[in-house]
């Protein structure tokens, strides 16, 4: 029983930490790829619990203690400097600077309205550029 | 007290630490699906004050149930103090940044009574 | 630092107004060795002498009293609420369908004494479906995110859940005099 309860949590957990991989990537700004760094040490310090769990093991224990009292200044660190970042990264867009750029990139109206109702679309565009940053 | 064989109350303990582990396992999927799909800034931040506080702590009190050592429940009992402390005040941090700087559509907030006169 | 400050009396008066702060370290030191020996506790008082004298921290003005059945209300309801939260978080991540819409409601505190309305927001963003974005010191507001606001039950709700928080907060802390500033009867009064 215990086994399979083992193998259950550490599915689930690598899942979330799977996820929020992925919305470190996504961003689109600093502060939401800090959050994500935040929750990604918090299921490290799950799986280490896991395998502790699974072992009854208590060496590990201590490295719990040093993730979580240090695993949220990431966190506070970059909304200390967040008004650093570079003008526009990954602020949201209102609808007005939203219909200029795509008034200046030439899209056709109908293409042009989706974008103001559909705040996914702007999300997409930025996903697209981490991407290419991440290339580099 | 009766005497209990000891072989009952491990039975006992490791079932509740294997319930503890999947409901902790449970929220801290919970945690990175609401990372990914919830759609603002804010709105992730419950999911890392919330499911994923309490789905570490129900992990380590599994752990604690499995171990059953008092100098590894002192230190478990640290890491949940810790977190109960930093990680509303990490995500107050990052949400208050992030509502100064723009990062946050106020289009998305109905009602928005930020600013309101009061 | 001043040189008054580097004064032997000066340095004892401080270690002697700070001996929650002395406590609580040496505490943390003793549960992070996880072993209650005499060496642990006197080193533990040791270093957090140490780290109160060379980084002073102002001091709080909490006059207040520990009540301690209001303190377990408290304690015991917060619990409930952060199993309640958590879940309902968690599900809503969970569930397939479209997300919840949020929105930002103003709840202005009775009391906006630091300590109360440090206390008071910490546990608002862990329990109920709020998260604390920015809290004006003078007037003793907080503006709060909330994931759900109709799940929630609208920006009342919301005010009301605070207020009943707050008032569980000051009951279990503060002293009469404040209680009965705030409006609200020392030592009487519905459990909330």
């Amino acid at each position: 029983m215990m086994l399979a309860a083992v193998i259950a949590a550490a599915v689930l957990v690598a899942v979330a930490a799977l996820l929020a991989l992925v919305r470190v990537e996504r961003g689109p700004s600093m502060l939401d790829r800090a959050v994500a760094l935040d929750t990604l040490t918090v299921t490290l310090v799950c799986a280490i619990a896991i395998e502790a769990i699974w072992s009854r093991r208590t060496e590990t224990i201590p490295i719990l203690v040093a993730l979580s009292m240090v695993g949220f200044v990431g966190s506070v660190t970059m909304a200390r400097f967040a008004a650093k970042e570079p003008e526009g990264e990954g602020r949201v867009r209102t609808r007005e600077e939203v219909a200029a750029q795509a008034r200046a990139a030439d899209v056709p109206r109908g293409e042009q309205r989706h974008e103001q109702r559909d705040g996914a679309r702007v999300d997409a565009e930025d996903d697209a550029e981490s991407a290419e940053g991440g290339q580099r | 007290m009766t005497h209990v064989d000891p072989g009952v109350w491990t039975t006992v303990a490791d079932t509740v630490a294997a319930v503890c582990l999947l409901a902790g396992a449970f929220l801290t999927l919970g945690a990175g699906l609401g990372l990914v799909r919830f759609p603002s800034l804010l709105a992730r931040m419950h999911t890392v004050t919330k499911p994923q506080v309490l789905g570490l702590i129900l992990l380590l009190t599994a752990l604690a149930l499995r171990v059953r050592s008092w100098s590894a429940v002192a230190m478990l009992v640290l890491v949940v103090a810790f977190q109960l402390v930093t990680s509303p005040v990490a995500a107050h941090m990052v949400g208050r940044a992030g509502f100064r700087t723009g990062k946050v559509d106020p289009d998305d907030l109905r009602p928005n009574e930020f600013g309101e006169p009061d | 630092m001043s040189p008054q400050s580097r004064r032997p009396a000066y340095l004892l008066r401080r270690l002697g107004s700070q001996w929650h702060a002395l406590l609580l370290l040496t505490v943390v030191w003793v549960l992070l060795w996880g072993d209650l020996s005499w060496a642990n506790v006197i080193a533990g008082a040791v270093i957090a002498g140490a780290v109160v004298t060379m980084f002073p921290l102002p001091a709080i003005d909490m006059r207040g009293t520990v009540r301690p059945w209001r303190t377990v209300v408290l304690a015991a309801r917060f619990v409930s609420d952060l199993f309640v939260a958590s879940f309902e978080v968690a599900w809503k991540a969970v569930r397939p369908g479209p997300t919840p819409h949020g929105a930002i409601v103003a709840v202005r505190l009775r009391n906006p004494e630091d300590a109360y309305l440090t206390i008071t927001a910490v546990m608002s963003s862990l329990v109920p479906g709020s998260l604390v974005v920015e809290a004006r010191r003078s007037t003793g507001v907080v503006y709060l995110h909330v994931l759900d606001i109709d799940a929630s039950g609208g920006a009342e709700a919301v005010r009301r859940d605070t207020l009943a928080l707050e008032e569980r907060v000051l009951r279990a802390f503060a002293s009469d005099a404040v209680l009965s500033r705030c409006g609200l009867a020392p030592g009487r009064g519905e459990d909330a």
